[in-house]
């Protein structure tokens, strides 16, 4: 077996047992980007440099005997909207690609303290807006299962990059489905924690009360290792929890019995893709099988959440997408007066995806508007937290499909925004509730794709979700759910 | 027709902290630009905002001291606008849910008191400072941006439209930072812009009770210039409704050199500023028995400090004013007084002699040892020194800080009274001073004073008035009574 087709968990015994160097983990990895990158685009910014540094200094370190943390020397690759000092972090955005933020994110801070070597920031929507890493302002990033088809969005280079052994680990951000849909999308495994649980300071602001950082693996006890490093209060981030965070590696144990378990109505859809509500039928199934208690669910106000969600997000990202105006950093336009280069900066700086949403959330806040959109989508989503703690008091956990479909064809719904929207469909209300939600492969679709299946559990339960992975993971190796990807004479995939 | 003037305050205060609103960063003014500046000063992507506690207690205690009501629960809020000072392109204030609600300050004007109410208190951020390299705004060649300013916390304070007149408006805010420079809450230099305030004014016809179309003044840096520019502009409207013109809604700049109000163009008239709840803080909630122990703690406050001199010392009204407004001068005398009782004695030096050399040395009172003043005035009292001399002591005591009885000892300038030490001195002037005895007895007051004069003179102003006074006056008589028997 080949370094890089190793889970984490597995290269992390590997390195304690000195079996391996970090040097030669990250050679394999670096190797295989070197091999695929060019032909699937994950990474904006590769920083081989970097990771080896960090491997070598770790192999020395551990030869010094000193004690490390259980992911040391193993690599990481990280969303581009995640801050790191003196490395550039652009957010897929001309108005940042000289962006050279001067600290690091918390999260940041933990990869490095652990002493985990950064692989590479990756490609992603511009300000993690969108379903398709389509809105990338320097390239989209392709699907490795089909290289026609996108990889989901907006942490589509993350979802890559794990599912094809560029990396073994990767964050991401998810505001309304960004780390779920592209890990579906790509056969991986993509946690969302509930909000709050993962520290904001340093991820790039696009709707601050419905970002949060996750991750994206290959198994559910990679998922583990990597949130026993990052989750936990930070004092940095006012919104961040102050609960303690248990141990999440201990979540390898599959028992489900007794587990009373809901399958959403509106997220096993008959508008869904046959196969894919067939796939999360069948999981249920099997935890019936296991002695869960199974019952449909309906959660009736999911059909608001995609307006309320189009209303806040919006909202939100109008405000903190102000600061790109030319006057301190990132890119900046000349102008004959103040104005007229705030304007040129910021319309030349972001692309049109990113400017169609400041324009809704301006006049989603608006004088005279306010009330009939942003407050009313804010009594949505109250609604919908009081729907959430209401069904949580009869169910443990919540599953319906990740997304609506598998992958979709690239430039299938460029032309058409509310149709991209709709692909988030399955992700906005657990997002709007702050809950923690996961995607894990729910099988390969009769056209090769990989399919996903959302869990939800109430907030604070993500060992939960790991658990009832876990189980899935016995039933289907994850190891086993690899894109098959070969490289012709011409070094084409 | 006659018309009233109705003016509203805002007033923006910096809070007195060692650290920003939401980050640690040093509030400390006048250092190298862009050095108090960290990844939120400068509104770096990703960076967050976290309360800074003693923001609060000062903004909590502020409000105390004006009898505002303290909401448990407030809420901070984007408010939305593009700027180049505006380093987030949002300023974090609170908008419909604020710190503190109503509350007054009584002032005293022509006379009478007046209670001045108060609309709200609330807590939001400074921004930075533009600094335009040359004479104006619009003539500028380029424009510096300094963010050490972005972030320090401002109290704002809006008062209802009541205050009726310039003179009103400046009495109101000298009195409000008195009552802020009591709480310890802030500097309030208006002329560094740590205390500032901007006035909606408008005209209304004598009687009526609906507002009439107001005019936003700001750029007022000083106590006077608010008195002038609201006055300039009261008469100014009233110009514009007597001719039967209307009064357009506007913001305008004091021109402090020419000394009117100019409408200040190019600025949006009525900007939508967006508002809606911070995502990035949670509201903030505080608990009664925080609120409690500041009220606990709240100093002694300008008017009750007024009533306790005038009561404890027996002052007269001017007198408490004056230890209040000067509240060193204040704190002097009080430390003085509880070793020395003749309070009236003490506030005649205090607000005589030691205010004015305190004011010609250039000295603050709380450089002044108060057992020097104490020792002074006991070297008076016991008659070892003369009032003129002791005035000289005083001169020099708050010039070097040397101990007045040190002095006398080391000069030897002890008074000299006693009959038996005056009356030769007192003889020989007269005898060498015929002209002058002459006029006294023709009924010239002057005379006598002369005479004084002469004794005191070699004396080196030593003697003691008194006793010279009456001892001249004896001789003087005496020497007629014996004339009119020789001739």
């Amino acid at each position: 077996m080949k370094l890089y087709e190793h889970t984490a968990a597995e290269l992390s015994r590997l390195l304690q047992a000195k079996e391996v160097s970090s040097v030669d983990v990250v050679h394999s990895f670096l190797e295989r980007i070197g091999l695929f990158d060019p032909h699937l685009k994950a990474f904006i910014t590769p920083t081989p440099l970097m990771a080896l540094d960090t491997a070598a200094e770790v192999d020395n370190r551990r030869m010094r005997k000193e004690k490390m943390h259980p992911l040391a020397g193993v690599p990481v690759a990280v969303k581009d909207n995640i801050s790191t000092r003196d490395l550039r972090t652009t957010c897929a955005s001309r108005v940042l690609e000289n962006y050279v933020p001067p600290y690091d994110a918390t999260v940041i801070g933990n990869l490095r303290n652990a002493g985990m070597p950064l692989l590479g920031k990756t490609n992603m929507d511009e300000f993690a807006m969108g379903s398709s890493t389509e809105n990338s302002a320097f390239f989209p990033t392709r699907n490795p299962w089909d290289l026609s088809r996108v990889p989901g969005g907006s942490s589509g280079g993350s979802a890559v990059a794990v599912s094809t052994a560029m990396a073994p680990l990767a964050l991401g951000s998810d505001t309304g489905g960004s780390i779920r849909q592209p890990a579906s999308f790509c056969g991986v495994t993509g946690l969302r924690p509930t909000y709050g649980r993962v520290s904001r300071y340093g991820l790039i602001a696009f709707a601050s009360s419905l970002d949060q950082i996750g991750t994206l693996t290959l198994t559910a006890l990679d998922c583990a290792f990597l949130m026993n490093l990052i989750a936990g209060y930070d004092p940095l981030d006012s919104t961040s929890l102050p609960q303690d965070e248990p141990d999440y590696t201990d979540c390898t144990d599959p028992e489900v019995k007794g587990l009373r378990v809901g399958v959403i109505k509106q997220n096993v859809s008959a508008g869904f893709d046959r196969e894919v509500t067939d796939a999360v039928l069948k999981a249920a199934s099997l935890l019936e099988k296991n002695r869960a208690e199974v019952t449909e669910v309906s959660l009736p106000l999911t059909d608001y959440g995609l307006g309320a969600y189009y209303l806040i997000a919006p909202s939100e990202a109008s405000s903190n997408l102000g600061r790109y105006d030319g006057v301190r950093y990132g890119y900046s336009a000349e102008g004959s007066s103040v104005e007229a280069m705030f304007s040129r900066t910021r319309g030349e700086g972001f692309g049109s995806e990113v400017k169609r949403r400041i324009m809704i959330g301006t006049y989603a806040l608006s004088a005279g508007y306010y009330d009939a959109y942003y407050l009313q989508a804010m009594k949505v989503r109250t609604l919908i937290r009081h729907d959430y703690e209401a069904v949580f008091k009869n169910f443990d956990l919540l599953i319906g499909a990740s997304s609506p479909t598998p992958a979709f064809k690239i430039g299938e719904k460029t032309a058409d925004p509310l149709q991209m929207y709709l692909s988030d469909v399955c992700n906005i209300t657990d997002s709007l509730a702050g809950v923690p939600s996961l995607s894990v492969p729910a099988g390969i679709h009769s056209s090769g794709l990989p399919m996903g299946m959302q869990l939800t559990a109430s907030p604070l339960r993500e060992k939960l979700l790991l658990k009832v992975a876990s189980f899935f993971e016995q039933e289907r190796d994850p190891l086993s759910l690899r894109p098959q990807l070969e490289l012709s004479e011409g070094g084409s995939p | 027709m006659k018309y009233e003037v109705v003016i509203g305050l805002e007033i923006h205060l910096e809070l007195q902290t060692q650290s920003k609103l939401f980050c640690g960063c040093s509030t400390a003014f006048g250092r190298e630009p862009n050095t108090n500046c960290c990844p939120l000063c400068l509104g770096l992507p990703g960076s967050l905002p976290v309360f800074n506690r003693k923001a609060i207690e000062l903004a909590v205690t502020a409000a105390l001291a004006l009898n505002s009501s303290i909401q448990l629960k407030s809420r901070f809020d984007r408010k939305n606008y593009f700027y180049p000072d505006l380093p987030k392109a949002y300023q974090v204030s609170q908008y419909d849910q604020p710190l503190a609600r109503g509350g007054c300050l009584e002032i005293e004007f022509e006379g009478s008191r007046k209670h001045v109410n108060l609309e709200r208190i609330h807590l939001e951020e400074e921004a930075g400072k533009l600094i335009h390299a040359g004479d104006s705004i619009l003539g500028a060649d380029y424009t510096l941006v300094d963010y050490n300013r972005a972030g320090i916390p401002l109290l704002e304070i809006v008062t209802t439209p009541e205050l009726c007149s310039g003179r009103e408006a400046r009495l109101f805010l000298e009195d409000l930072r008195l009552v802020l420079l009591y709480c310890g809450v802030s500097d309030c230099k208006m002329e560094e812009g740590s205390l500032r305030c901007d006035a909606n004014i408008s005209l209304r016809s004598t009687g009526s009770r609906e507002l009439g179309t107001k005019a936003e003044v700001k750029n007022m840096n000083s106590f006077r210039s608010v008195e002038q520019a609201l006055d300039y502009e009261a008469e100014r409207q009233e110009a514009i409704l007597s001719a039967g013109d209307s009064v357009i809604q506007e913001t305008c700049h004091w021109d402090e050199e020419k000394k009117v109000t100019v409408p200040l163009r190019g600025k949006e008239g009525s900007s939508d500023y967006r508002y809606f709840p911070e995502p990035d803080l949670l509201p903030l909630v505080l608990q009664s028995s925080f609120v409690e122990s500041l009220a606990a703690a709240l100093p002694e406050l300008p008017y009750e400090r007024r009533l306790r001199l005038q009561e404890q010392y027996q002052l007269a009204k001017k007198e408490a004013f004056l230890l209040t407004e000067n509240r060193e001068l204040g704190d002097f005398f009080e430390s003085v007084a509880r070793q020395y009782e003749d309070y009236r004695s003490l506030i005649n030096w205090v607000q005589g002699d030691l205010l004015y050399q305190l004011h010609e040395s250039g000295k603050h009172a709380k450089e002044i040892e108060p057992r020097l003043l104490i020792e002074l005035l006991l070297l008076v009292d016991k008659g070892i020194i003369n009032r003129p001399v002791a005035k000289d002591l005083l001169t020099e005591m708050i010039k070097t800080g040397e101990s007045p009885q040190k002095m006398v000892q080391e000069r030897g300038i002890e008074q000299i009274s006693g009959r038996d030490k005056l009356l030769p001195i007192v003889e020989q002037v007269v005898n060498e001073n015929p002209e002058a005895v002459k006029n006294f007895h023709r009924g010239k007051k002057k005379a006598l004073a002369f005479l004084v004069g002469k004794v005191m003179a070699s004396t080196g102003g030593r003697a003691d008035p008194n006793e010279l006074n009456q001892l001249l006056k004896e001789k003087l008589i005496k020497k007629r009574t014996g004339g009119r028997m020789k001739d």
